[in-house]
């Protein structure tokens, strides 16, 4: 579970990280496992800390998919919609699900319990179609099999 | 009793964790004692999780297994209603020829003494007894060409970065494997992580380097789980001789597995790709003289330094020597690692190996390469996995997957994606790419809801003709071979007439 923002932690992890060459993406995702998002504050702290611009560091937040801004829901479901997972029918099973929860790639359940997003390969593709939940690899999923997934997730 | 149980991440994402419990229960009251090893997979994707049991014959399989199975394994073995006889007899692991993949599944991967009894560390100590010029000239006699999908030779590559004179030298190695349809490099972290950390060393030796990263993306987990185990393990029992080695995780960016934007995310930044020259041996990480290798290339190094060049490059055909791990993938019956010399034919690789689709149907088409490759047809299933030969067919070889599709395959569709994913992912420096595949992928829309206007598929050559010359990296200056291919191999599909049969 994401920790709320607390500066003396985020100061913490970038003192870490700062000796490192290149500490930004390391500082950036400790930031983000910790607290769930990179918001404006981390944005102004890592820029002070690492003696950048704010733009500089906001620049390579919007850059990568991984980062968000905003925190997700309480359980993050990535599917995959690269080929080999198409070529097994993925997209069809995905669109189901989405349908079924009201939701467009990226978006998060009301309650907040589950945000969908896409994935463009996980590595499993001899065993299509895959996602992942949490960290949490699946593979060789179908409609029911990823409907019973999103539910896991309460 | 010794069990092994892959921890393999697509062994896990069909269970396996939950079925070596279950067997450890099972042994426990059945009183049997049993040793249950995590090893990593060997690669037959179908058969996972594959669970293997040692005999005085040799390891027999069992597979794919499911938790009603575990009871059936303290029982009459060849009974077993998942037998499938000794591991190594079966006929995709025998017909393969693995040189780089020879430990993967066979050791547990954190073992360091299971690494050097199965041959591990035999090209580093060779290369300590010999200079950085012989090293480099071994690899280029080799033949080895970069696995990470350019097929440049390495030793030509690691040459140039010895000769360069800096206080700090890097080797960095490509891990990002973006492309749909490959595992290799994460089946060496996950299985053979020391094998990697070996591959590193000899490279470090070889052109002087003291420091180095594995780029590795986000979205391998388990692998980077693995692999920063055994770093430990080989740093404490003094692998790397002090050479810094550290692995990175990418976030999420496709186009950071292109070498200069991996650069750039190393070094904290917007994976925004680099003009070349000046080139990354030169002029690399934090500008200093850096080899970037993919993670297969390096991984093949062992083997060339503890057989020889010549043990190497008796593989394959033409220029393309040694083996490659053909990656079978999607809609086919068999998907998993196929190490094989070049030169076997694409439809071997489908049909005879890979033994068709899935679902039974007939394979329509073939994306080799990754989303930036063409997709072949059926009818051009006897060309020979070769670099050159692949060009010739306006195709490549890239990291080696091969992504298959039945005949419900709508290749617009296809065609569609690859615009669609080049527009995703790109960086943004060049207008052909990033206007380019969003343009491409509006008037595919269109022709795949069959409102396709007069002209569009013009507009589509005349974008991808764009797109090719006008682009700064790979991403933008490859994405229309998809594309092309599907118009070329699959008009029907794009509102013209189908290929007559012949030429099918
Ligand atoms: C968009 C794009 C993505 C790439 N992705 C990868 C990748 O994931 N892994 C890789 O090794 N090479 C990738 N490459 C190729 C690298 O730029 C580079 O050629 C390679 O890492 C060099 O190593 P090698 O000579 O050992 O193949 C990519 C290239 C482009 C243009
Ligand atoms: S082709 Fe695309 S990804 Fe490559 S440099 Fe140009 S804009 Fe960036
Ligand atoms: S394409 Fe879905 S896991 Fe590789």
């Amino acid at each position: 579970m994401a920790e709320i923002w607390n500066l003396q932690r985020a100061q913490e992890i970038i003192a870490r990280h700062k000796a490192q060459e290149g500490p930004m993406l390391p500082i950036l995702h400790e930031l983000q496992d910790r607290f769930g998002s990179i918001g404006e504050e981390a944005i102004r702290l890592v820029a002070q800390s690492l003696n950048i611009t704010r733009a500089e560091v906001y620049g390579v937040v919007s850059f990568y998919h991984d980062f968000r801004q905003a925190p997700a829901g309480r359980h993050v479901l990535k599917i995959c919609r690269a080929e080999a997972c198409q070529s097994m029918g993925g997209e069809d099973y995905a669109a189901a699900l989405l349908h079924s929860l009201g939701l467009e790639w990226g978006q998060t359940t009301k309650d907040g319990r589950l945000t969908i997003e896409p994935v463009y390969c996980l590595g499993l593709c001899a065993c299509a179609p895959n996602a992942m939940l949490d960290g949490q690899p699946r593979a060789r999923l179908d409609a029911t099999t990823l409907q019973a997934l999103a539910g896991e997730a309460v | 009793m010794r069990i092994f149980v892959p921890r393999d991440a697509a062994a896990l994402a069909l269970g396996a964790d939950k079925l070596t419990a279950a067997i450890a229960a099972e042994a426990a009251r059945q009183g049997v004692e049993a040793t249950i090893i995590r090893n990593g997979s060997r690669g037959m994707f179908w058969l996972e999780p594959l669970v293997e049991i040692e005999t005085p014959e040799g390891r027999v399989g069992f597979g794919p297994m499911t938790l009603a199975d575990v009871p059936g394994l303290f029982a009459d073995l060849p009974a077993h209603p998942k037998a499938l006889g000794l591991v190594e007899a079966i006929p995709f692991l025998a017909r393969q020829q693995r040189l780089t993949f020879a430990r993967c599944g066979v050791i547990d991967p954190l073992s360091l003494n299971d690494y050097r009894a199965h041959g591990g560390l035999a090209g580093l100590e060779r290369a300590r007894g010999m200079t950085a010029e012989a090293i480099c000239a071994e690899v280029t006699k080799s033949g080895l060409r970069g696995r990470g999908g350019a097929g440049f030779p390495t030793g030509v590559k690691w040459e140039t970065v010895r000769k360069a004179e800096a206080a700090q030298k890097y080797i960095v190695c490509n891990a990002d494997e973006g492309d749909s349809g490959t595992f290799a490099d994460r089946l060496i972290m996950e299985a053979d992580p020391f094998l990697l950390i070996e591959g590193i060393a000899i490279a470090g030796r070889a052109v002087g380097a003291s420091r180095g990263y594995v780029y590795c993306r986000s979205e391998y987990p388990n692998a980077i789980k693995i692999f920063n185990e055994a770093l430990r393990i080989a740093t404490t029992a003094g692998m790397l001789e002090g050479f810094a080695l550290e692995l990175r995780v990418g976030a999420g960016a496709y186009v950071c597995g292109e070498e200069t934007s991996l650069l750039e995310s190393l070094e904290g930044k917007r994976g925004m790709v680099r003009a070349k020259p000046p080139i990354p041996a030169l002029h690399g990480l934090f500008g200093q003289p850096t080899v970037v290798n993919n993670l297969i290339s390096l991984a093949t190094i062992p083997y060339i330094l503890a057989e020889g060049a010549e043990a190497y490059a008796a593989f394959g055909m033409g220029r393309s020597r040694g083996t490659m791990p053909v990656q079978l993938a999607g809609n086919i019956k068999h998907g998993g690692l196929f190490e094989v010399a070049f030169g076997i034919t694409l439809g071997e690789l489908v049909n005879d190996i890979g033994g068709g689709t899935t679902t039974g149907r007939p394979v329509r088409a073939v994306q080799a390469g990754g989303p930036l490759g063409a997709y072949f047809a059926p009818s051009q299933f006897d060309t020979p996995y070769d670099y050159e030969a692949f060009a010739a067919c306006k195709g490549l070889i890239g990291h080696g997957g091969l992504v298959v599709f039945d005949d419900t395959a709508n290749m617009a569709k296809m065609a569609r994606f690859a615009m669609e994913f080049c527009a995703h992912e790109s960086c943004g420096k060049c207008t052909p790419c990033r206007i380019g595949a969003v343009r491409g992928a509006e008037v595919l829309d269109r022709m795949v809801a069959g409102h396709a206007r007069p002209g569009d598929l013009d507009l589509v050559k005349d974008l991808c003709e764009t797109m090719k010359f006008g682009s700064l990296c790979a991403l933008g200056g490859f994405t229309p071979y998809p594309v092309m291919s599907a118009i070329e191999h699959f008009p029907e599909d794009f509102g013209g007439a189908p290929l007559p049969l012949a030429a099918e």
